[in-house]
């Protein structure tokens, strides 16, 4: 019991990570209708930032925030120089130019701070912070943080004049820029929001998974999955979708663990990670594409 | 788009593809073994990007998993001569076979996706396929982490060529028949049927195409090419192992497909040699600047390759084949 | 007095298919001017041309200043106010959010909630369904609300495009009794594109008539009104 405990601990903070990634997949693709392929690189590339700021000597919190400051900033740097040219493109430029930005950050960070697997602190005291001995102090915080950050955001776009003007530039573009918004910019802006949630996730994981380049492929995809399972258009659809995925990945771990200690057969374990990510993306695409929570967009002729 | 560029460059290239290579005991050091093994592997790589480009560049199916079909194609050829003892140049109809057949019954689902949909199917899939290799049951057939250790192919009835020399040849005329196949698909009515279906998607079922077979045996017959690479590669290398299979060889085949040319059979040739000589060239860098210049900088192709990714899509969209077609054309009229 | 919006030459183009060949005319300041024409004449194209939201070429001019060109929210924060066909209400935010929307532009917040108020005395019935989804609302409450929205720039000149399209006749009798209060109470100047030419003949004091990307009549609404053969070759009665 007390394990099922644990592993449903450990899902729910997995899944936060999750759900982080897919808010910021959906955070694109609700204003562009392009999949950020992208998006683990980036946080990856952000996490490492953060770790070389603590190498220079600033304490993990103020690390923490320049990071996601200065992924914001690169993130709207990426949309106003690299994307915007291709927002009449064909679909194949656009995938292909992802997919650049995917390699180039991957390789520059192998570059710069080699392949070689770091450690990364966890910035929450062993001591009083864990709960039970059920969910560890690490696992706790990163889904309070998660909370915390998410609140922001959704606070950011209910109630503020900024948020608004995205929102309404993310729905009906022609008409936001009839209403006098800055359109662009607003599409800047969503981007660099996505690289700051992206950071977010990458810097809360990496005491998990260990800081190196590879670290964030698996967890994009499970991304990819989470968003895909709460309706690709839907931001509260792609939280719920990171929880379960979370949860659902580790339940699925653990019935192999159980089975094995039962029967002595191994079926499926933690080596199986991607292919299950894999099967949940195929089976929603192809059976239920608008996911549990959203709309199926009829295409006009 | 024509598929062929004209007959007289045609016969001069392969020509000297056939001549140059038997230079080798005269000019060991020019035509080396180590570079007629690399011609090699330029060869093999632009028969991958053929595979990708009929399915990408001539169906419009974007497909970012074709590492996914070389694996098969590599794996079914390593398993059959560790295990069963096949001699080398049956492997490759072997791979044909169940590369086509993993494309084949990828291409059923990927009927109702498009787009960014379909890249993100074939992502999941390249990212899958090196822990499916990896996974416990498969242990026996695969090799696990560890991989499968083959030999390179034999010269056969005692010619008088090095392993390299014959490995060329072998790699060269397989190329050959599989271009000449790939012309005379595209040429025809079923060519013309698939490039519909690109250009026109939903006007294609109107005209009478069977959309839905086409895309299929499309998807089928692409990932047999990129197979056939796979097994190739398995007896040129003569190893296989999981971890060289994942979604940074797609990365590679695209590439290849948008450096040669999208929709340019001849562009997958220029994009296959293209990101192998990178490659190449990107290691000896890499090398250069951390023995001889005493950086601790890990460089790596992949740099270049988004880098290109990138800056292509602005510039040339057409790839080298196509901006080289466009000379050729205004040069023709001037 | 100069003219508030003067168009000479213009010529629009939907990619390579041109749909706008000649377009002459002048808005005075404070006035109200209605371009009519039958289906495909080019109307809605005009004011999408004035806003720059298709490829253009001529002269546009608001208030003296070239415009033609200008990025569309550029314009807008020139203070024209463009009611697009479909009215346009972001749907799935609220009445009071694609009022304030509108506002996001003004410095002068305390300026913008006295405004508010304005605007609800001109439809009282959005301050009923203030936190009301706007997709959720009737035809003409959504017509009520682009036009609301576009008073929330404070503009100088409206442009509005067929605002009498799907609603039932009473509705849209009330909603030009509005638009006249508008144009004399706030001072702003509209330009009216409308199907239907005899309501907008009332309205209007000057008309200009499109056919297929020109203008080929203009003169005084009565004058228009009371010569058949125009209404006849045009107007359609």
């Amino acid at each position: 019991m007390e394990q099922l405990l644990e592993q449903l601990a450990s899902g729910l903070a997995n899944g936060a990570i999750y759900a982080c990634v897919a808010l910021a997949l959906v955070m694109i693709y609700v204003s562009t209708d392009h999949l950020n392929f992208a998006q683990g690189e980036m946080a990856m590339f952000s996490t490492y930032i953060s770790w070389q700021l603590m190498q220079w000597g600033l304490n993990f919190w103020v690390a923490f925030v320049g990071a996601v400051v200065i992924s914001f900033v690169m993130g709207v740097v990426i949309e106003r120089v690299i994307l915007r040219p291709l927002h009449n493109a064909p679909v194949l430029s656009v995938v292909v130019v992802f997919i650049g930005l995917l390699a180039i950050c991957n390789s520059m960070a192998g570059a710069i701070w080699s392949y070689l697997i770091k450690e990364y602190p966890s910035p929450f005291p062993k001591s009083a912070f864990g709960l039970a001995g059920v969910i560890g102090p690490h696992q706790l915080g990163v889904v309070l943080v998660t909370l915390i950050v998410l609140g922001l955001l959704f606070a950011f776009f209910r109630f503020t004049p900024l948020g608004l003007a995205m929102r309404a530039a993310a729905q009906n573009p022609q008409m936001a820029r009839l209403v006098g918004v800055r359109v662009d910019w607003m599409l800047a802006l969503g981007w660099g929001l996505a690289a700051a949630v992206g950071a977010v996730a990458g810097i809360m994981v990496a005491h998990i998974v260990y800081l190196d380049p590879n670290m964030m492929g698996g967890i994009l995809l499970y991304a990819f999955a989470a968003a895909l399972i709460g309706g690709i258009g839907n931001p509260g659809g792609a939280v719920a979708g990171g929880f379960i995925v979370g949860v659902l990945e580790n339940m699925v771990a653990y019935t192999g663990n159980q089975i094995e200690k039962l029967t002595g057969v191994y079926i499926i374990g933690n080596g199986e990670k991607l292919t299950v990510a894999l099967i949940i993306v195929i089976f929603v695409l192809t059976l239920k594409p608008a996911g549990l929570f959203g709309r199926v967009v009829v295409k006009r002729v | 788009m024509r598929a062929l560029p004209s007959r007289k460059w045609v016969t001069v290239l392969v020509a000297l593809a056939i001549v140059i290579p038997l230079f080798h005991p005269v000019m060991p050091d020019l035509v080396s073994n180590y570079r007629l093994f690399l011609v090699s592997t330029m060869i093999i790589a632009a028969i991958a990007v053929l595979g990708l480009n009929l399915l990408t560049g001539f169906n419009g199916q974007i497909s970012l998993g074709h590492s996914a079909f070389y694996a098969v194609g590599a794996y079914t050829a390593a398993i059959l001569m560790d295990k069963l003892d096949c001699p080398y140049y049956l492997t490759l109809p072997a791979a044909a076979v169940l590369s086509f057949i993993v494309g084949y019954l990828f291409g059923l689902p990927a009927l109702r996706l498009e787009g960014h949909y379909l890249a993100l199917a074939t992502f999941a899939l390249a990212l899958a396929v090196p822990q499916i290799l990896k996974y416990k049951w498969l242990e026996d057939l695969t090799g696990g982490v560890q991989g499968i250790v083959l030999t390179k192919p034999e010269v056969p009835f005692g010619l008088p060529l090095t392993d390299d020399q014959w490995l060329y040849y072998y790699c060269l005329i397989v190329m050959l028949i599989l271009y000449w196949a790939a012309a005379n698909l595209l040429n025809s009515r079923s060519g013309r049927a698939m490039m519909a279906i690109r250009d026109y998607k939903i006007a294609a079922d109107t005209m009478g195409i069977d959309t839905a077979r086409y895309k299929t045996v499309t998807f089928g017959i692409s990932a047999a090419y990129t197979g056939i690479a796979g097994a190739l590669s398995a007896s040129a290398v003569a190893f296989v192992a999981p971890d060289s299979f994942g979604f940074f060889l797609s990365i590679k085949f695209l590439i290849g497909l948008v450096v040669g040319g999208v929709g340019s059979l001849t562009g997958s040739v220029i994009g296959g040699i293209f990101y192998v000589l990178v490659d190449n060239s990107a290691q000896a860098l890499s090398t250069f600047v951390k023995n001889d210049l005493g950086l601790q900088f890990d460089l790596s192709a992949y740099t270049v390759f988004g880098i290109l990714l990138i800056v292509l899509m602005y510039l040339m969209p057409m790839g080298i084949a196509g901006g080289l077609f466009a000379a050729v054309r205004r040069l023709r009229r001037s | 007095m100069a003219a508030l919006l003067e168009v000479k030459g213009l010529k629009a183009f939907y990619g390579p298919t041109q749909s706008l060949y000649d377009v002459n005319f002048e808005i005075p300041t404070g006035g109200i001017t209605t371009l009519l024409g039958a289906n495909g004449a080019g109307k809605t194209t005009t004011l999408r041309a004035i806003c720059n939201m298709v490829r253009t070429d001529g002269t546009v001019r608001f208030d003296g200043h070239d415009i033609r060109g200008k990025a569309t929210e550029e314009i807008v924060r020139l203070r024209i106010a463009h009611v697009p066909e479909g009215r346009g209400t972001f749907t799935s935010l609220t009445v009071d959010e694609n009022l304030r929307i509108a506002a996001y532009t003004r410095k002068d917040k305390a300026a913008v909630k006295a405004e508010l108020e304005r605007v609800f005395t001109y439809f009282p019935r959005l301050k009923e369904r203030i936190q009301q989804q706007a997709g959720t609302l009737s035809g003409g409450e959504q017509q009520m609300l682009a036009i609301a929205r576009a008073l929330m720039l404070k503009p100088r000149l409206m442009l509005l495009d067929e605002p009498s399209f799907g609603l039932a006749p009473l509705i849209v009798l009330e909603i030009f009794r509005i638009l006249r209060r508008i144009n004399e109470e706030e001072k702003v100047s509209i330009l009216l594109v409308e199907q239907n030419a005899a309501l907008a003949l009332d309205l209007a004091s000057h008309a200009y008539v499109l056919e297929t990307g020109r203008v080929v009549m203009s003169g005084p609404s009565e004058d228009v009104k009371n010569d058949e053969n125009i209404r006849k070759s045009y107007l359609g009665y």
